[in-house]
């Protein structure tokens, strides 16, 4: 399949390259195009919901956190809008990034490295400095020819480093202050924050999410995708020829050469390519490299050099993306003179789909149907078994129940398995005879001792299974669960 | 030696160390200068370090450092911090009384926790982890107390302990029998299946029962009372229930009126301070085993 794409005409990438080189300072000029507006969208929204969620409110009652998104560690609980989730539940996290794993990689056999491009924290922050730099520095050729003067600073130009810095960690010290923002109440928080009641530990997430975003997005740029990012290797390896990735048509592009001369050449039925060799699709490119190369493990396939590309073609009058998202299959029929085929329901994009329906359906049914009342029961293994003064035998539970509604649940315990067994909850004088009754408060965990007796004349033989009931009177709700009587 | 700095190799272009072995030159590739100025910098770290805190041994003590740093003082500030934090609940621990402690179950639970620790520290060498006992050491899961299983009577028991020596010392032990030559062997072992008898246990074949009653109530009744149901101001068990401190077996029977028991348990008074004795207290009676 490599016959096709590495036509002589192309500039080929150099095997024998030195594995270390210094990098090569990026300037990307700025573009106006599809995609370009696609970015500035997706920028808008991903930060957007960034900044602001944490300030959104949640009425859940007296007591309760009325923020709509709250991580709130100190008391073990996670809080999304309507949503409740336990230490215990811990798992709806792990379907949570197998479905964002999968989606990961449906994107990828759908349309490439999208993610990388559009929505990766990376590629946006970075956009977003780049836009700063841009505004307050000037385009391209501007900070180019500054960089060049750096030896003679004026005023002016101290006063638009300082500017830009300034600008660059406001937007860190924001960003890492929405993070913190996630762990307690966001108006409370900014509060403490700004007269300094705030915990430490507050200010130091703040400093090293500021100090991270800082560097990544002002200074490493796309050296985090090439060199520091797993997802390029991973990403290579998942993909096929039929995901979608931006593509030069060197076909309609080969040979290079400028406007007038592709006319004259034209006109004696010569064979020319649209690409006018300006270099506008790598003047723009974020990673700095030539997509005419290929692909290349350095494209984040930001789309960027397509509205770069489809500028100048429609000044030169020529039709529009000769650079676009094209697939492998695809750079091969053009060369053949064949129609594109494009396919998106193959087994991989059905397989994934599949999954990501599969495991978000369980977590959403699970969702619907989980109970708001819990028992767990542990045996005592210390003494297993007590035998009392009239022959009688007592087995001792650790029994913790959850009430995770928001309102406190009064309830019973019952215990089947031993005939007539006696149930005792240390600390707690039952008015029922053998049917303790206790309230446990909303939105909380009690951890009870109980006692069961089985008398004299039913003493099991060794151990026979005995099943807890936990029913809130109120409602009629029961929580089960069972365990083991055991005999000395 | 500064002939072989200037040599340089003919494939890479490189200068070499000048170091040749079995015709193989070494290049002469110096390390990162940053690489380098770390390296110096942990060098003049470490000797800093030897200074400001304390580092080297002498011969009866060692250097302090310049700051006076301790890790012992540290410690020290770390649990008077955490004493401070538990001030108040340890505070509401030594003034509640025992039962409105069992009432309240933010008090039960930090009694139950803190009596837990207390116990494995203290306790269960005698009376196990678990507080299960072993033969002649309590189980205190369950209901059949020497002393009392009430609240109060459990925690006098931890204070003064069982003939510990202690001024308010529960006394009283069982006797000699055999030893002191109050019984003969074939009373003792009459009287052994009479009160093997009193709890439901089978009797050896042919023994006199009218006997073992007569020698009972002539020797026995006075601490462990009329049927031997036990008396809790002496100490003396309970002869009727399932539960036996030493075992119930004929030999054993045997063994204990010849030759007495007067097991011993500390008191606690002065070793652990009130508030975790009454931690104790609840903690045990909450095992299940309290009245």
């Amino acid at each position: 399949m490599n016959k096709a794409v590495n036509p002589k005409d192309l500039t080929p990438v150099d095997d024998n390259a030195p594995l270390y080189a210094a990098r090569k300072k990026v300037y990307p000029q700025s573009v106006s195009g599809t995609f370009r507006r696609i970015k500035w969208g997706l920028m808008a929204f991903c930060l957007g919901v960034y900044y602001f969620l944490p300030f959104v409110r949640w009425n859940r009652g007296l007591g309760a956190p009325s923020q709509a998104v709250l991580i709130d560690l100190p008391n073990s609980r996670f809080y999304f809008f309507f949503i409740e989730l336990w230490p215990q539940e811990v798992y709806y996290f792990t379907g949570l990034l197998i479905v964002a794993a999968v989606a990961l990689f449906l994107m990828n056999s759908v349309g490439g490295r999208i993610w990388c491009g559009y929505l990766c924290p990376q590629t946006v922050w970075t956009d977003l400095f780049y836009a700063v730099e841009r505004f307050v520095e000037g385009d391209r050729r501007e900070r180019m020819r500054k960089d060049k003067q750096a030896g003679s600073l004026t005023l002016k130009r101290v006063s638009e480093i300082a500017a830009k810095h300034t600008i660059w960690l406001m937007i860190a010290w924001w960003t890492g202050g929405a993070w913190v923002l996630y762990f307690s109440d966001a108006p409370t928080l900014v509060k403490d924050l700004l007269t300094f009641q705030a915990p430490m530990v507050a200010y130091a997430w703040i400093g090293i999410l500021t100090a991270t975003t800082y560097l990544l997005a002002g200074y490493m740029r796309e050296q985090v995708c090439t060199y520091m990012c797993p997802w390029p290797r991973i990403q290579a390896a998942l993909t096929d020829e039929w995901a979608l990735n931006v593509t030069y048509r060197y076909d309609r592009g080969e040979k290079r050469t400028s406007v007038k001369k592709a006319a004259e050449l034209r006109a004696l039925g010569e064979q020319v390519g649209d690409c006018v060799d300006c270099y506008q699709c790598v003047a723009v490119c974020p990673t700095g490299i030539d997509i005419r190369n290929g692909p290349q493990l350095e494209c984040i396939q930001c789309g960027l050099c397509i509205d770069a590309c489809d500028n100048v073609m429609s000044k030169i009058g020529r039709p529009k993306r000769l650079i676009g998202y094209d697939n492998d299959i695809n750079i091969h029929r053009r060369q053949e003179g064949k129609a594109p085929i494009y396919r998106f329901v193959r087994a991989r994009t059905v397989v994934y789909s599949a999954i990501i329906a599969a495991v978000g359906g369980i977590m959403i049914y699970t969702l619907a149907t989980r109970s708001l009342l819990d028992v767990n029961v542990l045996h005592d293994r210390n003494p297993l078994a007590v035998k009392l003064s009239d022959g009688s035998i007592r087995n001792a539970y650790t029994v913790r129940l959850l009430n995770k509604s928001g309102y406190d649940r009064v309830i019973a315990i019952d215990a089947d398995g031993p005939v007539n067994p006696t149930i005792h909850v240390v600390g707690v004088d039952s008015v029922t005879p053998d049917r303790p009754m206790i309230v446990i408060p909303r939105d909380s965990t009690s951890e009870l001792r109980l006692l069961v007796t089985a008398p004299a004349d039913n003493n099991p033989e060794k151990s026979i299974p005995v099943r807890f009931h936990v029913t809130d009177i109120g409602l009629g709700v029961v929580a089960s669960t069972t365990d083991n009587f055991v005999a000395p | 030696m500064t002939d072989h700095h200037s040599e340089i190799d003919s494939v890479t272009g490189r200068a070499t160390t000048g170091h040749e072995w079995d015709g193989i030159k070494e290049l002469n590739t110096p390390l990162p200068r940053w690489w380098v100025i770390c390296f110096y910098l942990t060098i003049v770290w470490a000797i800093a370090y030897w200074v400001v805190y304390p580092a080297w041994p002498l011969i009866s003590s060692n250097t302090t450092g310049l700051f006076g740093y301790s890790s012992r003082a540290d410690v020290a500030v770390e649990l008077a911090n955490l004493e401070k934090i538990r001030g108040d609940k340890m505070a509401a621990l030594a003034t509640a009384s025992l039962a409105d402690i069992e009432k309240d179950p933010a008090l039960l639970a930090l009694a139950r926790a803190k009596g837990k620790t207390v116990f494995g520290d203290n306790c269960a060498p005698c009376h196990g982890s678990g507080a299960a006992g072993a033969k002649g050491f309590p189980n205190l899961n369950d209901d059949d107390w020497l002393w009392g299983g009430t609240l109060d009577q459990i925690m006098q028991t931890i204070q003064f302990g069982a003939r510990s020596g202690h001024a308010k010392t529960h006394e009283g032990q069982m006797l000699a029998f055999g030893k002191d030559g109050v019984l003969k062997p074939d009373e003792i072992v009459t009287v052994a299946n009479y009160v093997r008898s009193l709890s439901g246990l089978p009797t050896r074949n042919g023994y006199d029962a009218a006997k073992g009653e007569k020698i009972f109530a002539d020797n026995c009744v006075a601490c462990h009372g009329d049927g031997g149901k036990g008396n809790q101001e002496l100490g003396a068990p309970n002869l009727t229930d399932k539960i036996w401190l030493y075992g119930s077996d004929e030999a054993v029977l045997i063994e204990t009126i010849t030759n007495g028991r007067a097991g011993v348990m500390p008191a606690w008074e002065g070793r652990l301070d009130p508030a975790t004795i009454k931690a104790m207290a609840v903690y045990v009676h909450s095992l299940g085993g309290g009245k």
